[in-house]
């Protein structure tokens, strides 16, 4: 009976002819391999994604006034809530995450090569949707980094020559940030990008499909745009077998394990945010992007001033131009990463450089701590058996925020150097001169402080060493 | 044969006489729908016609001589469901007399909120850590120019600005040519679309 339904389903629907063509299409042998899960993982956070989206949208309000308070409401109030937002972080977290896996993984395997080049195009317009994804996502979570997240945004795009002003006001809907700033940023989040998603991996699935599946690299064994097709072709031929059933499986522990460690993720950290109400007046923002953008606002704040702008611009459109031209400079012969020492080394540079400017992001050396003058007291040390005068100089270090650039044991900001031994490094003659002119990434402080001051801060700083330490001493006198 | 031939030719010029009134049509059609989409999604545009506009702060007497006090003034160009974000801030530095510099809240690195040090008479950014003295020049960090500054005036004893736009390098608040704390004259040139680099030469 069942067979007999089967049949007749069959014989209308082609369901076999659908699955030799898609699911049970012949792949190499060699692809069996934990090296080639990362394109499907990267789908099923997709999948992930959509569902818990939609779901999310039956309660988010994408309105200025509104946001926030809903986000709340689905935090606190909303049953499961609080699980599903913490599941689209997570996600969208491992998305980023293995989608980078995969663009690595394709790029040492020497996938983009002949002919596959319009499958590396289109992933890679794929990972910049996905990128565009992750910020929008950033500012629906409407809260204070998103409004000045937003800020930040229109202000790289007031750098623009000639088009900046009208670039802003496109961005945000507006000449300010406002009721329609949300919505915008709401659409391209929920239906442009994801319909852009959406289509583009239908064609870059179509490709693979196309072209069959990269196998895996054999040192020695070159590319050649003549010979390539053919043998492909031959190999699976004679040696090729069905991705169904047979390639699957690591396919399928790997999205298990994909998706239990988001479920663990979103269970164990819970929901990001929202942080504080999106409401301007609110300064007391310290506005930080989600982990990906990080090495993004370390280089801000890194970069020279005199390239800031030009690199702002330019490096952005560079990067994505080397990354499109990968497979027309190098689409051709070897493919194994053990015989491309330049590509194992750029990866290795460009993951060095990303890691480090994001760790740096993580804890933002370069900005003052903006409390650290109220809150973080000169530990004792440096304090005791000092004279009236230089207690009065201990005073000022606290009362005219220096400690907010300059830490003291450890405590306070990194902006400025350390002043723990400062006293071995200046004498009293440099320091009256970099207080009162400042210099350096230090503002002047001649106008804010009287000399009767001036003297107190000097004389604490000159007693900042330690153990006995020699002071600085002018050789010049 | 000829019959028939002739049957189809004559088909085959009506198939085409249809394929082209259809497409035709299809492109009347579609410029009826796309031009209004069109003019609708560029309407953001138009906030560029959107000029900024006198907005009171309230009374001089709220900003006390020799302090720098913020002040929040509602978003001129708002939307019923703006919320909080139409409440924006700016800080007001009342000099002497009537004499006042009123700054944008705004990072003229990259927007982020700059906040007041009467300490340190600073005002320091928690981004990238730009710092500016109290009358606006850029102090440190990778800010291009000083705060972006309001155009101001005083009337029976309120404090007004010109404002209404988000402050960014191509289109920064309309004061800059003003030496700082004077009042402005009416419409001072305007220097949007430049990108000004020097921030530090004002005549103060």
């Amino acid at each position: 009976m069942l067979r007999s339904i089967a049949l007749w389903l069959e014989e209308r629907l082609n369901i076999t002819k659908v699955f030799e063509a898609t699911a049970g299409h012949k792949v190499p042998p060699s692809t069996n391999s934990w090296f080639y899960v990362f394109g499907s993982g990267t789908l099923i956070c997709f999948v992930i994604q959509i569902i818990t989206g939609i779901c999310l949208a039956f309660v988010y309000v994408p309105s200025t006034d509104q946001a926030w308070t809903s986000l709340q409401y689905l935090n606190h109030q909303q049953f499961l809530g609080w699980f599903l937002r913490a599941v689209h972080n997570w996600g969208s977290n491992f998305m980023v995450g293995i989608m980078t896996l995969h663009l690595v993984q394709t790029f040492l395997f020497g996938a983009y090569k002949y002919p596959r080049e319009l499958t590396w195009l289109s992933g890679c317009v794929l990972f910049l949707c996905t990128l565009g994804m992750a910020f929008t996502g950033q500012i629906m979570r409407f809260d204070q980094d998103a409004y000045w997240g937003l800020g930040i945004g229109a202000s790289i795009m007031g750098r623009m020559p000639f088009i900046g002003a009208d670039l802003v006001r496109v961005v945000l809907a507006g000449p300010i940030i406002a009721g329609e700033t949300l919505s915008r940023f709401f659409t391209l989040h929920v239906f442009v990008i994801p319909g852009l998603i959406i289509a583009i991996v239908s064609m870059h699935l179509r490709l693979v499909l196309n072209k069959g599946i990269n196998e895996y690299p054999k040192p020695g064994v070159l590319v050649n745009k003549e010979t390539y097709v053919e043998q492909y072709e031959e190999h699976i031929h004679k040696e090729g077998v069905p991705f169904v059933p047979n390639v699957i499986g690591k396919d399928l522990i790997f999205g298990g394990c994909l998706i239990l460690a988001i479920c663990a993720c979103a269970f164990y950290f819970g929901p990001a945010g929202p942080t504080g109400p999106p409401n301007p007046t609110l300064i007391r923002a310290l506005p930080k992007p989600d982990f990906y953008f990080l090495p993004i606002f370390a280089s801000l704040a890194l970069l020279p001033d005199y390239m800031e702008t030009f690199l702002l611009l330019v490096a952005p459109v560079i990067g994505i131009a080397v990354l499109f031209l990968v497979p027309f400079v190098s689409g051709t012969g070897e493919k194994s990463y053990r015989r491309r020492p330049i590509a194992v080394l750029t990866v290795l540079v460009a993951f060095l450089a990303l890691g480090l400017l994001a760790w740096l992001g993580t804890y933002s050396p370069w900005s003052p701590k903006m409390d650290a003058w109220s809150s973080k007291p000169i530990p004792l040390e440096f304090l005791k058996g000092r004279s009236p005068l230089q207690l009065e100089g201990a005073l000022l270090i606290q009362s005219k925020q220096c400690h907010n650039c300059h830490s003291l044991g450890g405590e306070g900001g990194m902006r400025g150097p350390a002043l723990d031994v400062v006293a071995t490094r200046l004498t009293r003659d440099q320091l009256i001169r970099q207080v009162i002119q400042g210099g350096g990434n230090m503002p002047a402080y001649g106008k804010n402080l009287k000399p009767a001051e001036v003297d107190a801060l000097v004389s604490f700083m000159e007693s900042l060493r330690p153990n006995y330490q020699p002071g600085a001493h002018d050789f010049s006198r | 044969m000829m019959v028939a031939n002739e049957e189809k030719a004559a088909s085959v010029s009506r198939r085409n006489l249809l394929v082209k009134a259809g497409i035709a049509l299809n492109a009347i059609a579609g410029a009826l729908i796309g031009i209004p989409i069109l003019g609708f999604v560029v309407s953001g545009l138009k906030g560029r016609s959107q000029k900024d506009t006198w907005i009171s702060l309230g009374s001089i007497s709220q900003f006390p001589e020799g302090e720098t006090r913020m002040a929040v003034y509602r978003n001129p160009y708002t939307r019923p469901w703006d919320g909080d974000t139409a409440q924006i801030p700016c800080w007001v530095r009342h000099i002497e007399g009537s004499k006042f510099q009123v700054f944008a809240i705004n990072c003229t690195h990259l927007g982020c909120p700059v906040r007041w040090f009467p300490g340190s008479h600073l005002f320091m950014c928690p981004c990238h850590g730009g710092a500016f003295y109290e009358d606006g020049t850029r102090a440190s960090g990778p800010p291009p120019r000083g705060l972006y500054e309001y155009k101001y005036k005083v009337e029976d004893g309120a404090l007004s600005v010109m404002g209404g736009h988000l402050p960014t390098l191509a289109d920064p608040l309309s004061s800059r040519n003003t030496p700082c704390g004077q009042p402005c004259p009416e419409s001072p040139a305007s220097n949007k679309g430049l990108i000004k680099i020097d921030g530090d030469s004002r005549p103060c």
